[in-house]
Protein backbone atom coordinates (compact mmCIF):
# COMPACT_ATOMS: atom_id res chain seq x y z
CA UNK A 1 0.00 0.00 0.00
CA UNK A 2 0.84 3.43 -0.95
CA UNK A 3 -1.95 5.80 1.24
CA UNK A 4 -0.44 9.13 2.74
CA UNK A 5 -2.78 10.27 4.89
CA UNK A 6 -1.87 14.29 3.60
CA UNK A 7 0.99 15.64 1.59
CA UNK A 8 4.05 13.63 2.14
CA UNK A 9 6.92 15.30 2.70
CA UNK A 10 10.80 13.61 2.63
CA UNK A 11 12.70 17.07 3.52
CA UNK A 12 16.36 16.91 3.30
CA UNK A 13 18.32 16.07 6.41
CA UNK A 14 16.25 13.95 7.86
CA UNK A 15 15.38 10.18 7.98
CA UNK A 16 11.61 9.64 7.42
CA UNK A 17 9.13 11.32 5.39
CA UNK A 18 6.88 13.60 7.40
CA UNK A 19 2.42 13.06 6.48
CA UNK A 20 1.77 16.76 6.96
CA UNK A 21 -1.08 19.19 6.14
CA UNK A 22 -0.47 21.71 2.49
CA UNK A 23 0.40 24.74 4.85
CA UNK A 24 2.78 22.89 6.83
CA UNK A 25 4.97 22.38 3.54
CA UNK A 26 4.75 25.44 2.34
CA UNK A 27 5.61 27.02 5.48
CA UNK A 28 8.77 24.42 5.17
CA UNK A 29 9.54 25.26 1.82
CA UNK A 30 9.02 28.95 2.26
CA UNK A 31 12.20 28.70 4.81
CA UNK A 32 14.15 27.24 2.00
CA UNK A 33 14.56 23.66 3.16
CA UNK A 34 14.73 21.28 -0.14
CA UNK A 35 13.26 17.95 -0.03
CA UNK A 36 14.29 14.33 -1.32
CA UNK A 37 12.43 12.84 -4.52
CA UNK A 38 10.03 11.05 -2.79
CA UNK A 39 10.60 7.54 -2.41
CA UNK A 40 9.02 6.00 -5.33
CA UNK A 41 9.16 2.59 -7.60
CA UNK A 42 9.39 2.71 -11.32
CA UNK A 43 8.43 6.02 -12.90
CA UNK A 44 6.93 5.65 -16.61
CA UNK A 45 6.32 8.82 -18.45
CA UNK A 46 3.81 8.83 -21.31
CA UNK A 47 4.53 10.41 -24.34
CA UNK A 48 1.95 11.88 -27.07
CA UNK A 49 -0.82 12.32 -24.38
CA UNK A 50 -1.51 15.62 -24.93
CA UNK A 51 -3.70 16.20 -28.11
CA UNK A 52 -1.91 19.32 -29.61
CA UNK A 53 1.16 16.99 -29.66
CA UNK A 54 -0.68 14.52 -31.44
CA UNK A 55 -2.37 17.17 -33.99
CA UNK A 56 1.56 18.77 -34.50
CA UNK A 57 2.05 15.76 -35.89
CA UNK A 58 -0.50 15.60 -38.09
CA UNK A 59 -0.21 13.84 -41.07
CA UNK A 60 3.44 12.79 -40.82
CA UNK A 61 1.83 9.86 -38.10
CA UNK A 62 0.87 8.19 -41.93
CA UNK A 63 3.66 8.92 -43.25
CA UNK A 64 6.91 7.10 -42.57
CA UNK A 65 8.96 6.11 -40.30
CA UNK A 66 5.54 6.30 -37.88
CA UNK A 67 3.15 4.99 -40.89
CA UNK A 68 0.21 4.79 -38.61
CA UNK A 69 -1.46 6.43 -35.93
CA UNK A 70 -0.54 5.27 -31.93
CA UNK A 71 -2.61 3.10 -30.74
CA UNK A 72 -1.93 1.95 -27.22
CA UNK A 73 0.37 4.14 -24.71
CA UNK A 74 3.35 5.66 -25.97
CA UNK A 75 5.65 5.21 -21.85
CA UNK A 76 9.00 5.11 -21.82
CA UNK A 77 11.03 4.56 -18.47
CA UNK A 78 12.86 7.34 -16.26
CA UNK A 79 15.14 5.30 -14.37
CA UNK A 80 16.48 6.01 -10.57
CA UNK A 81 19.37 7.87 -11.41
CA UNK A 82 16.94 10.59 -13.03
CA UNK A 83 15.20 11.21 -9.59
CA UNK A 84 15.80 14.43 -7.67
CA UNK A 85 13.91 16.21 -5.65
CA UNK A 86 13.11 20.13 -5.08
CA UNK A 87 15.66 22.36 -4.66
CA UNK A 88 18.15 20.38 -7.03
CA UNK A 89 20.92 21.62 -9.44
CA UNK A 90 20.18 19.76 -12.45
CA UNK A 91 23.38 19.67 -15.20
CA UNK A 92 22.59 20.10 -19.09
CA UNK A 93 25.15 18.18 -21.17
CA UNK A 94 26.02 21.89 -23.15
CA UNK A 95 24.77 25.41 -22.73
CA UNK A 96 23.69 26.61 -25.98
CA UNK A 97 20.82 23.25 -26.32
CA UNK A 98 19.35 24.00 -23.06
CA UNK A 99 16.22 21.33 -21.92
CA UNK A 100 12.83 21.02 -22.42
CA UNK A 101 10.94 21.43 -19.10
CA UNK A 102 7.67 19.04 -19.06
CA UNK A 103 5.86 19.84 -16.02
CA UNK A 104 3.69 16.99 -15.43
CA UNK A 105 1.27 15.11 -13.33
CA UNK A 106 2.80 12.47 -11.60
CA UNK A 107 0.02 9.64 -10.73
CA UNK A 108 1.28 7.34 -7.68
CA UNK A 109 -0.10 4.36 -7.51
CA UNK A 110 -1.68 3.40 -4.24
CA UNK A 111 -2.45 -0.47 -4.29
CA UNK A 112 -1.51 -3.32 -6.97
CA UNK A 113 -3.13 -2.02 -10.19
CA UNK A 114 -3.10 -5.35 -12.93
CA UNK A 115 -6.40 -5.15 -15.29
CA UNK A 116 -7.89 -2.67 -13.53
CA UNK A 117 -11.02 -0.87 -15.04
CA UNK A 118 -11.51 2.44 -16.30
CA UNK A 119 -14.77 3.15 -13.35
CA UNK A 120 -12.48 1.66 -10.80
CA UNK A 121 -8.84 3.22 -11.53
CA UNK A 122 -8.88 6.26 -9.28
CA UNK A 123 -9.51 3.77 -6.52
CA UNK A 124 -5.75 2.87 -7.32
CA UNK A 125 -4.09 6.47 -7.10
CA UNK A 126 -2.68 6.74 -3.69
CA UNK A 127 -1.49 10.45 -4.23
CA UNK A 128 -0.32 12.39 -7.08
CA UNK A 129 2.69 14.77 -7.16
CA UNK A 130 4.74 17.26 -9.51
CA UNK A 131 7.31 16.02 -12.06
CA UNK A 132 9.75 18.07 -14.16
CA UNK A 133 10.33 15.69 -17.26
CA UNK A 134 13.19 16.58 -18.59
CA UNK A 135 14.70 16.01 -21.74
CA UNK A 136 17.23 17.43 -24.30
CA UNK A 137 15.33 18.16 -27.16
CA UNK A 138 14.62 16.18 -30.12
CA UNK A 139 12.10 16.17 -32.59
CA UNK A 140 11.75 12.37 -33.65
CA UNK A 141 9.82 10.10 -31.44
CA UNK A 142 9.78 6.89 -33.58
CA UNK A 143 13.39 5.76 -31.46
CA UNK A 144 15.28 8.84 -30.20
CA UNK A 145 18.13 7.92 -27.85
CA UNK A 146 17.47 6.95 -24.22
CA UNK A 147 20.16 9.90 -23.69
CA UNK A 148 17.79 12.37 -24.22
CA UNK A 149 15.43 11.59 -21.15
CA UNK A 150 18.06 9.65 -18.88
CA UNK A 151 20.58 11.63 -17.80
CA UNK A 152 21.37 11.95 -14.16
CA UNK A 153 18.71 13.94 -12.61
CA UNK A 154 16.53 14.59 -15.63
CA UNK A 155 13.11 13.61 -13.62
CA UNK A 156 13.00 16.36 -10.45
CA UNK A 157 9.68 15.19 -8.15
CA UNK A 158 7.87 16.40 -5.12
CA UNK A 159 8.09 18.57 -3.51
CA UNK A 160 5.14 16.71 -1.72
CA UNK A 161 3.13 13.56 -2.85
CA UNK A 162 -0.47 15.14 -2.26
CA UNK A 163 -2.99 12.22 -1.18
CA UNK A 164 -5.60 11.45 -3.80
CA UNK A 165 -8.24 12.45 -1.37
CA UNK A 166 -7.12 15.83 -1.92
CA UNK A 167 -7.48 16.08 -5.77
CA UNK A 168 -11.01 15.48 -6.78
CA UNK A 169 -10.43 16.56 -10.60
CA UNK A 170 -7.31 15.02 -11.79
CA UNK A 171 -8.59 15.61 -15.04
CA UNK A 172 -9.00 19.25 -14.55
CA UNK A 173 -6.01 21.03 -13.15
CA UNK A 174 -3.50 23.67 -14.21
CA UNK A 175 -0.06 23.66 -14.93
CA UNK A 176 2.47 26.36 -15.32
CA UNK A 177 6.06 26.95 -16.00
CA UNK A 178 7.72 29.81 -14.67
CA UNK A 179 11.73 30.58 -15.62
CA UNK A 180 13.74 32.86 -13.24
CA UNK A 181 10.03 34.17 -11.77
CA UNK A 182 8.09 34.89 -15.51
CA UNK A 183 5.37 32.93 -16.17
CA UNK A 184 6.89 30.82 -19.52
CA UNK A 185 3.70 28.43 -19.99
CA UNK A 186 0.35 27.09 -18.97
CA UNK A 187 -1.02 24.20 -19.46
CA UNK A 188 -4.11 21.52 -18.63
CA UNK A 189 -4.90 18.21 -17.89
CA UNK A 190 -8.17 18.43 -19.66
CA UNK A 191 -6.48 18.12 -23.16
CA UNK A 192 -5.51 14.79 -22.79
CA UNK A 193 -5.69 11.84 -25.37
CA UNK A 194 -6.21 9.58 -22.17
CA UNK A 195 -7.28 10.86 -18.99
CA UNK A 196 -6.25 9.35 -15.51
CA UNK A 197 -8.67 7.10 -15.07
CA UNK A 198 -8.29 5.55 -19.01
CA UNK A 199 -4.51 5.60 -18.65
CA UNK A 200 -4.34 3.17 -16.05
CA UNK A 201 -6.53 0.83 -17.34
CA UNK A 202 -4.79 0.90 -20.53
CA UNK A 203 -1.17 0.58 -19.28
CA UNK A 204 -2.55 -2.28 -16.58
CA UNK A 205 -3.82 -4.29 -19.14
CA UNK A 206 -0.77 -5.54 -20.14
CA UNK A 207 1.62 -4.65 -17.20
CA UNK A 208 1.23 -4.47 -13.14
CA UNK A 209 1.28 -1.12 -11.52
CA UNK A 210 3.08 -1.45 -7.85
CA UNK A 211 2.45 0.70 -4.88
CA UNK A 212 4.73 3.87 -5.09
CA UNK A 213 5.20 3.02 -9.07
CA UNK A 214 4.41 6.62 -10.70
CA UNK A 215 2.61 7.32 -14.02
CA UNK A 216 3.11 10.57 -15.66
CA UNK A 217 0.39 11.95 -17.77
CA UNK A 218 2.31 13.04 -19.89
CA UNK A 219 4.20 16.29 -21.03
CA UNK A 220 2.05 19.00 -21.99
CA UNK A 221 2.31 20.47 -25.87
CA UNK A 222 4.93 23.32 -26.57
CA UNK A 223 6.79 23.01 -22.80
CA UNK A 224 9.61 25.75 -22.55
CA UNK A 225 13.24 25.72 -22.89
CA UNK A 226 15.69 25.81 -19.84
CA UNK A 227 18.89 27.26 -20.34
CA UNK A 228 22.27 26.74 -17.32
CA UNK A 229 21.37 29.18 -15.12
CA UNK A 230 17.73 29.38 -15.37
CA UNK A 231 15.28 29.12 -12.12
CA UNK A 232 12.54 26.62 -12.68
CA UNK A 233 9.59 26.87 -11.06
CA UNK A 234 6.55 23.93 -11.93
CA UNK A 235 3.32 24.65 -10.45
CA UNK A 236 0.16 22.33 -10.43
CA UNK A 237 -2.79 24.25 -9.41
CA UNK A 238 -2.35 25.65 -5.67
CA UNK A 239 -0.12 22.31 -4.89
CA UNK A 240 3.84 23.54 -3.02
CA UNK A 241 5.82 24.32 -6.28
CA UNK A 242 8.58 22.13 -7.27
CA UNK A 243 11.34 24.39 -7.63
CA UNK A 244 14.93 23.61 -9.00
CA UNK A 245 18.12 25.40 -10.92
CA UNK A 246 19.88 24.30 -14.21
CA UNK A 247 23.55 24.37 -14.68
CA UNK A 248 26.14 22.76 -17.37
CA UNK A 249 28.76 22.57 -13.90
CA UNK A 250 29.88 19.04 -15.07
CA UNK A 251 30.84 18.41 -11.41
CA UNK A 252 27.37 18.40 -10.44
CA UNK A 253 24.53 16.33 -11.34
CA UNK A 254 27.04 12.98 -12.11
CA UNK A 255 28.39 12.37 -9.05
CA UNK A 256 26.66 10.33 -6.15
CA UNK B 1 30.06 -18.73 -7.21
CA UNK B 2 26.77 -19.02 -8.74
CA UNK B 3 23.89 -18.24 -6.53
CA UNK B 4 20.26 -18.35 -6.90
CA UNK B 5 17.18 -16.63 -5.13
CA UNK B 6 14.62 -19.17 -4.46
CA UNK B 7 11.37 -19.00 -2.13
CA UNK B 8 10.74 -22.44 -0.14
CA UNK B 9 8.77 -23.36 2.74
CA UNK B 10 7.89 -20.03 3.58
CA UNK B 11 10.86 -17.89 3.14
CA UNK B 12 13.28 -16.69 0.86
CA UNK B 13 16.66 -18.16 0.56
CA UNK B 14 20.10 -17.80 -1.47
CA UNK B 15 20.14 -20.68 -3.22
CA UNK B 16 23.50 -22.88 -4.82
CA UNK B 17 23.74 -25.39 -6.87
CA UNK B 18 23.81 -29.17 -5.85
CA UNK B 19 24.30 -32.51 -7.43
CA UNK B 20 20.89 -33.65 -6.79
CA UNK B 21 19.35 -30.05 -7.05
CA UNK B 22 19.81 -27.02 -5.12
CA UNK B 23 21.58 -26.45 -1.88
CA UNK B 24 19.98 -23.90 -0.13
CA UNK B 25 22.03 -20.92 2.21
CA UNK B 26 20.75 -22.99 5.50
CA UNK B 27 22.06 -26.60 4.33
CA UNK B 28 18.71 -27.73 3.47
CA UNK B 29 19.00 -29.85 -0.28
CA UNK B 30 15.77 -29.18 -2.50
CA UNK B 31 15.06 -30.99 -6.38
CA UNK B 32 15.03 -28.06 -8.69
CA UNK B 33 10.78 -28.22 -8.93
CA UNK B 34 10.57 -28.07 -5.27
CA UNK B 35 11.40 -24.61 -5.35
CA UNK B 36 10.34 -21.50 -6.42
CA UNK B 37 12.52 -19.67 -8.56
CA UNK B 38 13.14 -16.14 -8.10
CA UNK B 39 15.16 -13.51 -10.42
CA UNK B 40 18.83 -14.11 -8.66
CA UNK B 41 18.81 -10.47 -8.15
CA UNK B 42 15.95 -7.85 -7.47
CA UNK B 43 17.70 -5.45 -10.83
CA UNK B 44 17.88 -1.80 -10.75
CA UNK B 45 17.79 -0.30 -13.83
CA UNK B 46 17.25 -2.46 -16.91
CA UNK B 47 18.72 -1.86 -19.80
CA UNK B 48 18.08 -3.57 -23.26
CA UNK B 49 20.09 -3.59 -26.15
CA UNK B 50 18.22 -3.69 -29.60
CA UNK B 51 20.26 -5.12 -32.78
CA UNK B 52 22.99 -5.69 -30.72
CA UNK B 53 24.65 -9.01 -32.75
CA UNK B 54 24.93 -8.17 -36.77
CA UNK B 55 23.31 -11.06 -37.88
CA UNK B 56 20.01 -10.57 -35.78
CA UNK B 57 20.09 -6.81 -37.36
CA UNK B 58 20.30 -8.55 -40.89
CA UNK B 59 17.80 -10.04 -39.83
CA UNK B 60 15.39 -7.24 -38.81
CA UNK B 61 16.52 -5.66 -41.91
CA UNK B 62 18.22 -2.99 -40.02
CA UNK B 63 21.40 -0.78 -41.14
CA UNK B 64 24.43 0.13 -39.48
CA UNK B 65 23.46 2.09 -36.22
CA UNK B 66 25.08 5.45 -35.21
CA UNK B 67 24.71 4.41 -31.21
CA UNK B 68 23.73 1.31 -29.29
CA UNK B 69 20.09 1.22 -29.67
CA UNK B 70 19.02 0.83 -25.91
CA UNK B 71 15.53 1.07 -23.89
CA UNK B 72 14.51 0.51 -20.72
CA UNK B 73 12.81 -1.52 -19.05
CA UNK B 74 10.69 -2.14 -15.57
CA UNK B 75 11.28 -4.41 -13.29
CA UNK B 76 7.54 -5.51 -13.00
CA UNK B 77 8.05 -7.74 -16.26
CA UNK B 78 11.03 -9.96 -14.34
CA UNK B 79 10.04 -13.44 -13.59
CA UNK B 80 12.64 -16.33 -12.62
CA UNK B 81 13.84 -19.40 -13.90
CA UNK B 82 11.07 -21.80 -14.07
CA UNK B 83 8.46 -18.90 -14.50
CA UNK B 84 5.42 -18.66 -17.12
CA UNK B 85 4.68 -15.88 -20.34
CA UNK B 86 1.54 -15.16 -20.96
CA UNK B 87 1.02 -15.49 -25.06
CA UNK B 88 -1.98 -13.49 -26.13
CA UNK B 89 -4.41 -15.65 -28.11
CA UNK B 90 -4.52 -12.41 -30.32
CA UNK B 91 -0.94 -12.36 -31.66
CA UNK B 92 0.61 -14.26 -34.38
CA UNK B 93 4.73 -13.73 -33.85
CA UNK B 94 5.76 -13.71 -29.79
CA UNK B 95 9.36 -14.81 -29.68
CA UNK B 96 12.03 -15.48 -27.17
CA UNK B 97 15.91 -13.20 -26.78
CA UNK B 98 18.00 -14.99 -25.30
CA UNK B 99 20.96 -12.76 -23.70
CA UNK B 100 23.92 -12.29 -21.90
CA UNK B 101 23.09 -9.91 -18.45
CA UNK B 102 25.78 -7.97 -17.23
CA UNK B 103 24.96 -6.94 -13.49
CA UNK B 104 26.65 -3.56 -12.69
CA UNK B 105 28.79 -3.82 -9.25
CA UNK B 106 29.96 -0.52 -8.45
CA UNK B 107 28.71 3.01 -9.38
CA UNK B 108 29.99 4.16 -12.79
CA UNK B 109 30.11 7.32 -14.11
CA UNK B 110 32.29 8.53 -17.35
CA UNK B 111 34.04 5.11 -17.59
CA UNK B 112 35.89 4.16 -20.37
CA UNK B 113 36.52 1.00 -22.11
CA UNK B 114 39.88 -0.03 -20.97
CA UNK B 115 38.70 0.28 -17.23
CA UNK B 116 34.89 -1.13 -17.82
CA UNK B 117 35.46 -4.53 -17.03
CA UNK B 118 36.15 -3.43 -13.60
CA UNK B 119 32.70 -2.60 -13.04
CA UNK B 120 30.96 -5.67 -13.67
CA UNK B 121 29.89 -7.64 -10.61
CA UNK B 122 28.38 -10.60 -12.71
CA UNK B 123 26.79 -12.21 -15.15
CA UNK B 124 23.14 -14.02 -15.78
CA UNK B 125 20.86 -15.42 -18.42
CA UNK B 126 18.08 -13.20 -20.09
CA UNK B 127 15.54 -14.17 -21.98
CA UNK B 128 13.63 -10.98 -23.04
CA UNK B 129 10.26 -11.87 -24.55
CA UNK B 130 8.79 -9.31 -27.20
CA UNK B 131 5.58 -9.91 -29.10
CA UNK B 132 5.54 -8.01 -32.82
CA UNK B 133 2.15 -7.59 -33.13
CA UNK B 134 1.91 -5.33 -30.61
CA UNK B 135 4.92 -3.28 -32.35
CA UNK B 136 3.88 0.14 -33.18
CA UNK B 137 6.40 3.22 -34.57
CA UNK B 138 6.89 5.67 -31.07
CA UNK B 139 9.27 4.98 -28.75
CA UNK B 140 10.20 2.14 -30.75
CA UNK B 141 9.94 -0.88 -28.96
CA UNK B 142 7.25 0.02 -27.52
CA UNK B 143 6.34 -1.16 -23.57
CA UNK B 144 3.72 -3.36 -24.96
CA UNK B 145 5.88 -4.77 -26.99
CA UNK B 146 9.01 -4.95 -24.19
CA UNK B 147 8.09 -4.15 -20.85
CA UNK B 148 4.75 -7.11 -19.97
CA UNK B 149 4.29 -8.99 -17.21
CA UNK B 150 6.33 -12.03 -17.12
CA UNK B 151 8.23 -10.78 -20.34
CA UNK B 152 12.22 -10.69 -19.05
CA UNK B 153 13.11 -13.73 -17.69
CA UNK B 154 16.47 -13.86 -15.27
CA UNK B 155 18.47 -16.42 -14.08
CA UNK B 156 18.86 -19.44 -12.78
CA UNK B 157 21.84 -17.70 -11.41
CA UNK B 158 23.94 -15.09 -10.83
CA UNK B 159 27.60 -15.69 -11.85
CA UNK B 160 30.76 -13.48 -10.22
CA UNK B 161 32.57 -11.69 -13.53
CA UNK B 162 35.94 -13.26 -11.64
CA UNK B 163 34.47 -17.03 -12.67
CA UNK B 164 34.11 -15.88 -15.99
CA UNK B 165 37.29 -16.73 -18.13
CA UNK B 166 36.39 -14.82 -21.33
CA UNK B 167 33.06 -13.28 -21.30
CA UNK B 168 33.39 -12.53 -25.03
CA UNK B 169 33.47 -16.06 -26.13
CA UNK B 170 30.33 -17.57 -24.77
CA UNK B 171 27.90 -19.26 -27.09
CA UNK B 172 24.38 -18.80 -26.61
CA UNK B 173 21.63 -20.99 -27.30
CA UNK B 174 17.78 -21.25 -26.99
CA UNK B 175 15.84 -24.71 -27.87
CA UNK B 176 12.05 -24.76 -27.82
CA UNK B 177 10.55 -27.83 -27.17
CA UNK B 178 14.28 -29.43 -27.27
CA UNK B 179 14.97 -28.32 -30.39
CA UNK B 180 17.63 -25.66 -31.07
CA UNK B 181 16.31 -22.39 -32.72
CA UNK B 182 18.83 -19.96 -31.96
CA UNK B 183 22.82 -20.20 -31.72
CA UNK B 184 25.08 -17.46 -31.38
CA UNK B 185 28.03 -16.41 -29.59
CA UNK B 186 29.19 -13.00 -27.93
CA UNK B 187 32.05 -12.73 -30.16
CA UNK B 188 29.25 -11.22 -32.25
CA UNK B 189 28.68 -8.23 -30.28
CA UNK B 190 28.09 -5.34 -32.31
CA UNK B 191 29.01 -3.14 -29.16
CA UNK B 192 30.79 -5.27 -26.73
CA UNK B 193 30.36 -5.23 -22.57
CA UNK B 194 32.99 -2.07 -22.20
CA UNK B 195 31.45 -0.52 -25.06
CA UNK B 196 28.12 -0.42 -23.32
CA UNK B 197 29.22 0.51 -20.05
CA UNK B 198 31.19 3.35 -21.62
CA UNK B 199 28.39 4.62 -23.61
CA UNK B 200 26.04 4.38 -21.04
CA UNK B 201 27.78 5.26 -17.91
CA UNK B 202 28.92 8.79 -20.78
CA UNK B 203 25.59 10.53 -20.13
CA UNK B 204 24.04 8.81 -16.50
CA UNK B 205 25.28 6.75 -13.66
CA UNK B 206 25.08 3.53 -13.54
CA UNK B 207 24.40 2.03 -10.34
CA UNK B 208 25.22 -1.91 -8.20
CA UNK B 209 22.14 -4.16 -9.17
CA UNK B 210 21.76 -2.30 -12.76
CA UNK B 211 21.04 -4.79 -15.25
CA UNK B 212 22.11 -4.78 -19.46
CA UNK B 213 20.78 -7.18 -21.55
CA UNK B 214 22.87 -7.16 -24.25
CA UNK B 215 21.12 -8.11 -27.11
CA UNK B 216 20.44 -11.47 -29.01
CA UNK B 217 21.83 -13.14 -32.07
CA UNK B 218 19.39 -14.27 -35.00
CA UNK B 219 16.90 -17.28 -34.90
CA UNK B 220 14.13 -15.97 -33.59
CA UNK B 221 10.77 -17.91 -34.02
CA UNK B 222 7.30 -18.00 -32.77
CA UNK B 223 6.46 -19.43 -29.48
CA UNK B 224 2.89 -20.83 -28.56
CA UNK B 225 1.02 -21.56 -25.39
CA UNK B 226 2.57 -24.49 -23.09
CA UNK B 227 6.16 -24.57 -25.40
CA UNK B 228 9.16 -25.22 -23.09
CA UNK B 229 11.45 -22.60 -24.04
CA UNK B 230 15.32 -23.29 -22.73
CA UNK B 231 17.95 -20.56 -23.23
CA UNK B 232 21.71 -21.57 -22.50
CA UNK B 233 25.26 -19.97 -22.17
CA UNK B 234 28.07 -20.85 -21.63
CA UNK B 235 29.61 -21.04 -17.88
CA UNK B 236 25.93 -19.87 -16.93
CA UNK B 237 23.10 -22.34 -16.75
CA UNK B 238 20.01 -23.11 -18.53
CA UNK B 239 17.11 -20.83 -18.14
CA UNK B 240 13.72 -22.85 -18.29
CA UNK B 241 10.16 -21.06 -18.92
CA UNK B 242 7.21 -21.93 -20.48
CA UNK B 243 4.33 -20.28 -22.68
CA UNK B 244 1.09 -20.07 -20.69
CA UNK B 245 -2.45 -18.95 -22.71
CA UNK B 246 -4.95 -16.29 -21.79
CA UNK B 247 -7.34 -19.32 -20.70
CA UNK B 248 -4.09 -19.70 -17.87
CA UNK B 249 -4.85 -16.27 -16.64
CA UNK B 250 -8.68 -16.31 -16.93
CA UNK B 251 -8.59 -13.99 -19.85
CA UNK B 252 -10.20 -16.51 -22.22
CA UNK B 253 -13.02 -14.59 -25.13
CA UNK B 254 -15.04 -16.40 -22.69
CA UNK B 255 -14.93 -14.91 -19.54
CA UNK B 256 -14.11 -11.48 -21.14
CA UNK B 257 -17.29 -11.44 -23.00
CA UNK B 258 -19.22 -12.74 -19.75
CA UNK B 259 -17.41 -9.65 -17.88
CA UNK B 260 -18.53 -7.29 -20.59
CA UNK B 261 -22.44 -8.81 -20.44
CA UNK B 262 -22.08 -8.24 -16.77
CA UNK B 263 -21.46 -4.84 -16.96
CA UNK B 264 -24.27 -3.64 -19.16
Amino acid sequence: MFAPVDCLLHLEGESVPRDVDMRTVERFLEAGRKSYPPKVGTVYGTLLNDRASLDALGDAVNAAPYKAPPKAPILYVKPRNTFAGHGSLVALPDSEQGVEVGGSLGIVIGKTACRVKEEEALDFVGGYTTIADLSVPHATVYRPSVRYRARDNFCVIGPAVIASKHVEAPDALDISVAINGQPSFRATTATVVRGVAKLIADVTDFMTLQPGDVLTLGVPYGSPIGKAGDEVAIAINRWPMLKFSLTIDAAVGGAR
Amino acid sequence: MMRGRVAFAGAIHEAYPHQSGVRLADGRVCRETEVVWLSPIEPGTIFALGLNYAEHAKELQFTKQEEPLVFLKGPGSVVGHRGVTRRPSDVTFMHYECELAVVIGKPAKNVKCADAMEYVAGYMIANDYAIRDYLENYYRPNLRVKNRDGGTVLGPWFVDASDIEDVAQLELRTYVNGTLRQRGNTSDLVTDIPGLIEYLSSFMTLAPGDVILTGTPDGIVDVRASDEVVCEIDGLGRLVNVIASDADFNRDWLSEDLTCESNI
